[in-house]
C-alpha cells in the first residue's frame, strides 16, 4: 500500500466553480485571438514584441514551476530521503507550470501551424538562445510526465507497469535535474541580445545566466514551501513546518550568492548611481531587492524560519522576488526606444488569468483523484 | 558527506566552463566580401518621402492613413506595412535645416542590414538570413514560427509583425531583393534609392559608399560638391551644393559590428533616434555565452553522467537518509 492517497473530497467547491468562470472568460479572449489574430486581444506592438504571455506564462510561469527541479536537486543529488513526502505535489505543480510554460508559447507563437519547424534539425539554428529553451522545455515537459507517471499508473493499479518504470526511472530524474538547469539560465541568457533595451540594472550580459538559474532554483524551494504550507492550511492537513524549515535554509545560501553577484556586477560596471536615481527603474530595483532581503533575513534565524507563517511569508516574498526581477528585465525596465509603450490589455490578462485557472483546477481535480499527497504522519 | 561529491562536481563543471571560455569567444563578423548598402545623407534629405511611396509601390504594401489624411502616406513608424519611413528631427522654432537648436532634419527609418545581425543570430528556425555575398538580411516566412525574437533581438526594432491577421508573418526591408521583386539580382537599384530625387538615399556597395561618405566628412562646410543620384556605380545624374556642417560620424561604419546602411548627418545621431550602441554586437556576446556553455554539448553531457551516478546511487538505497 502506498503512503501516497488520493484526497477524499469533493471536487465541486465554490473555489473550483469560480476557477472555472475565469477560464471560461480567458477561453472566449483565446479563441478571439485565433479568429481575429493577436492584435484584436493583445496590445503588443513594434516595439514590444513580448507581452505578459511570454512573460508572465512562460519566463516567470517555468521559473515559479522549479519546485519539482529544486526537490528533486534536494532528494536524489544531496540524497536528503526525508523531502521525499513533498515530491508528488511539487512534481504536479511543475508539470502544469511548464505545460502552462507550453501552451503560453503556442498561443503567443505568431505561427503556431508551423511550430514544428523548431524541431526540424534542417531549421535549427544553433547560434539561438531560443533554439535551446524551445527544444530543452519541450523535452522537459516529456520528462515531468514520465517522473509523475507512476502516480497516475498507481492510481489504476498498473503496479507491474510502476515497477518497470521504476527501474529506469535514475534516468529521467538526472535528466530532470539537468534539463532546468539548461533552459532555467538559457531564459536568462535571452536577455544579452536585447542589449541596451534591458536597463542597465538587469542588463548583466554574461552574468545573465548564472543569475537566471540561482532565481530560478530558489524560486523552486520557495514554491515547495508555499504549496505545502497552502495546502497544509487549505485542506486543513497536518503542518510540515519542521521539514520546510529545513528547506527554507537552504534558500539561504542560495540567496546570498545571487545578491553577491547581483550587485557585484553593478559596482564592477559602476551601476551603481543607478540605483538611487529615483526613477522608475530605481524604484523597481529597490522594491525588489527588498523582496529578495527579507526572506534572508528571515530564513537566516532558526527561530523565524521555523515559525509557520513567517516562512510562508518568507517564500511568499521569495517568489514576488524573482518574479519582479523577471518582471523587470524583460518588461518594465525594457525599453526599445521612443514611441513605443506597452501596457497588457485586459483580454490579455484575462488570457493569462484563465490558463493560471485551469492550471489550479487541474492541480485541484489530481491531489482529490490521484494518489499525489503524502498520507498523515511520514515515513 | 554525499554534498562534498555535489560541490566536487559542480566546481569541475566551473572550471570546464571558464576554460572554454576563453577559446570559444567569438567576435563580431566581418562585412560581407560584395556587401551591398545605401548611404542616407540625412542634410540632403528634403522628407518629399518619395522613398516610402515608391516602397510600399515595390512591396505592394498599401498606404497608411492618418485620421481622415488618406491623400497621401501618412505612416509614423515601420510596420507590417511600412518597411521604410521618414521621420523628423525638431527642436525649438524648427526652422533651421540641419541646426540642432532651432532646427529641423530628416531621418530615415528601414532595415540597417547589420553586419553582425542580431535576428539572424537569435533567430531559432533559420527564419532570418544574411546572404553570405551581398549581406542582404533575408527573410524567410516558411520556416518562421512566429515568436518574435527577431524583433526583441534587433537593436533597431525593424522587425515588424503583422499583428492584425490571424496568420500574420514578419515584416522587413529585404534591399529589394526578395523572390519575386529581385532588383539588386537584375542589376536595378533599391527602389528608394532609384526614385530619391536629392541623392539622401544613394545605393551601391558597403566599401564604395564608405569612401564616399568619409570624403563629405573631408569636405569643408560652405565649399560645393556635386552630389551623385542613385546608384554611386552609374550615377543618373548630380547635382551641386553647398557642403552643411557634418558630423564627424558615419553610422554604421562600427556600431554594434557595423551595418550596411551607412547614415550621414549634421545632426547627432542620437537626437535622430538612433539606439545606444556599443562597437561590440549584442549577438557576438549571446552567442559566446551560449557557445562556451553548450560546445559540443560537452557541459551538460559531463552533468548528466555525474547526475545520473549520483541519482542512481540515492535511489538504489532505498530509504536514503539525511546524512
Amino acid at each position: 500500500m502506498s503512503a501516497y492517497q488520493p484526497l477524499k473530497r469533493p471536487v465541486m467547491t465554490l473555489p473550483f466553480m469560480v476557477l472555472g468562470v475565469i477560464a471560461l472568460i480567458g477561453t472566449f479572449y483565446l479563441a478571439q485571438r485565433f479568429i481575429y489574430g493577436m492584435g484584436f486581444v493583445t496590445n503588443l506592438n513594434g516595439g514590444y514584441a513580448w507581452g505578459i504571455w511570454v512573460v508572465y506564462d512562460v519566463v516567470v510561469g517555468t521559473a515559479l514551476a522549479c519546485g519539482g527541479y529544486a526537490l528533486a536537486i534536494t532528494v536524489y543529488v544531496m540524497n536528503k530521503g526525508k523531502y521525499h513526502p513533498l515530491m508528488r505535489p511539487a512534481l504536479l505543480a511543475s508539470l502544469l507550470g511548464y505545460g502552462l510554460g507550453g501552451v503560453g508559447a503556442m498561443i503567443d507563437m505568431g505561427r503556431y501551424w508551423q511550430f514544428y519547424n523548431i524541431f526540424t534539425p534542417w531549421h535549427m539554428n544553433f547560434n539561438s538562445v531560443m533554439l535551446e529553451v524551445g527544444l530543452c522545455v519541450a523535452t522537459y515537459i516529456l520528462v515531468l510526465c514520465i517522473e509523475f507517471a507512476p502516480t497516475v499508473l498507481e492510481r489504476f493499479g498498473a503496479q507491474r507497469l510502476v515497477k518497470a518504470l521504476n527501474k529506469v526511472l535514475f534516468l529521467f530524474i538526472a535528466l530532470g535535474v539537468l534539463l532546468p538547469t539548461m533552459h532555467q539560465s538559457s531564459l536568462g541568457s535571452m536577455l544579452i541580445a536585447m542589449g541596451y533595451k534591458v536597463h542597465p540594472l538587469w542588463q548583466s550580459l554574461h552574468l545573465q545566466p548564472l543569475l537566471a538559474i540561482l532565481t530560478a532554483v530558489t524560486m523552486g524551494f520557495a514554491v515547495v514551501v508555499f504549496e505545502a504550507s497552502f495546502s497544509a492550511v487549505g485542506f486543513r492537513r497536518h503542518s510540515e513546518t519542521p521539514l520546510l524549515s529545513g528547506l527554507g535554509k537552504g534558500i539561504v545560501g542560495l540567496i546570498a550568492a545571487y545578491l553577491i553577484f547581483r550587485f557585484g556586477e553593478i559596482l564592477i560596471n559602476g551601476k551603481l548611481g543607478l540605483i538611487f536615481a529615483g526613477d522608475l527603474a530605481s524604484l523597481m530595483f529597490l522594491l525588489e531587492t527588498a523582496l529578495f532581503v527579507f526572506p534572508l533575513a528571515v530564513l537566516s534565524s532558526a527561530k523565524y524560519r521555523g515559525h509557520g507563517p513567517l516562512l510562508l511569508w518568507a517564500s511568499v516574498s521569495m517568489l514576488f522576488a524573482g518574479s519582479l526581477y523577471r518582471f523587470n528585465a524583460f518588461l518594465i525596465n525594457y525599453d526599445p526606444g521612443p514611441g513605443y509603450s506597452y501596457f497588457p490589455s485586459t483580454p490579455e490578462i484575462m488570457v493569462t488569468a484563465g490558463m493560471v485557472a485551469i492550471e489550479i483546477m487541474v492541480f485541484l481535480f489530481v491531489v482529490k483523484k490521484f494518489p499525489v499527497l503524502h498520507d498523515a504522519k511520514h515515513a | 558527506m554525499k554534498r562534498r561529491d555535489f560541490l566536487k562536481a559542480s566546481l569541475g563543471g566551473g572550471a570546464a566552463l571558464l576554460g572554454a571560455g576563453t577559446a570559444e569567444a567569438r567576435g563580431n563578423l566581418e562585412p560581407a566580401d560584395e556587401a551591398i548598402g545605401m548611404l542616407f545623407d540625412s542634410t540632403l534629405c528634403i522628407g518629399c518621402k518619395a522613398c516610402v511611396s515608391k516602397c510600399k509601390e515595390v512591396n505592394g504594401m498599401p498606404p497608411t492613413p492618418l485620421g481622415d489624411e488618406t491623400a497621401w502616406d501618412s505612416a509614423q513608424d515601420l510596420s507590417a506595412q511600412t518597411l521604410n519611413v521618414i521621420k523628423v528631427y525638431s527642436e525649438g522654432q524648427g526652422n533651421l535645416k540641419d541646426a540642432v537648436t532651432d532646427g529641423y532634419a530628416f531621418e530615415k527609418r528601414s532595415c540597417m542590414h547589420c553586419v553582425d545581425p542580431g535576428c539572424v543570430s537569435v533567430c531559432p528556425v533559420t527564419a532570418m538570413r544574411r546572404h553570405p555575398k551581398t549581406g542582404i538580411v533575408t527573410h524567410h516566412p516558411d520556416a518562421c514560427i512566429g515568436c518574435r525574437t527577431c524583433m526583441v533581438g534587433c537593436p533597431y526594432n525593424v522587425p515588424q509583425f503583422d499583428y492584425d491577421n490571424p496568420f500574420g508573418e514578419i515584416h522587413k526591408c529585404q534591399m529589394c531583393n526578395q523572390a519575386g521583386v529581385e532588383r539588386i539580382d537584375k542589376g536595378q537599384m533599391t527602389g528608394c534609392a532609384e526614385v530619391c530625387p536629392t541623392g539622401a538615399t544613394l545605393f551601391g556597395s558597403r566599401k564604395a559608399l564608405l569612401e564616399e561618405a568619409k570624403r563629405r566628412m573631408a569636405l569643408k562646410p560652405g565649399e560645393t560638391y556635386n552630389y551623385p543620384r542613385g546608384d554611386i556605380r552609374k550615377p543618373d545624374s548630380h547635382h551641386e551644393k553647398a557642403v552643411p556642417e557634418y558630423r564627424q560620424h558615419v553610422w554604421g561604419e562600427k556600431e554594434a559590428g557595423g551595418t550596411n546602411v551607412l547614415h550621414i548627418s549634421s545632426i547627432p545621431f542620437d537626437k535622430l533616434g538612433m539606439p545606444p550602441l556599443e562597437e561590440r554586437s549584442y549577438a557576438s556576446i549571446s552567442e559566446t555565452v551560449q557557445h562556451t556553455l553548450y560546445s559540443y554539448m560537452a557541459l551538460p553531457a559531463i552533468a548528466l553522467a555525474g547526475l545520473t551516478y549520483m541519482v542512481r546511487r540515492n535511489t538504489d538505497e532505498e530509504e536514503g537518509d539525511d546524512s
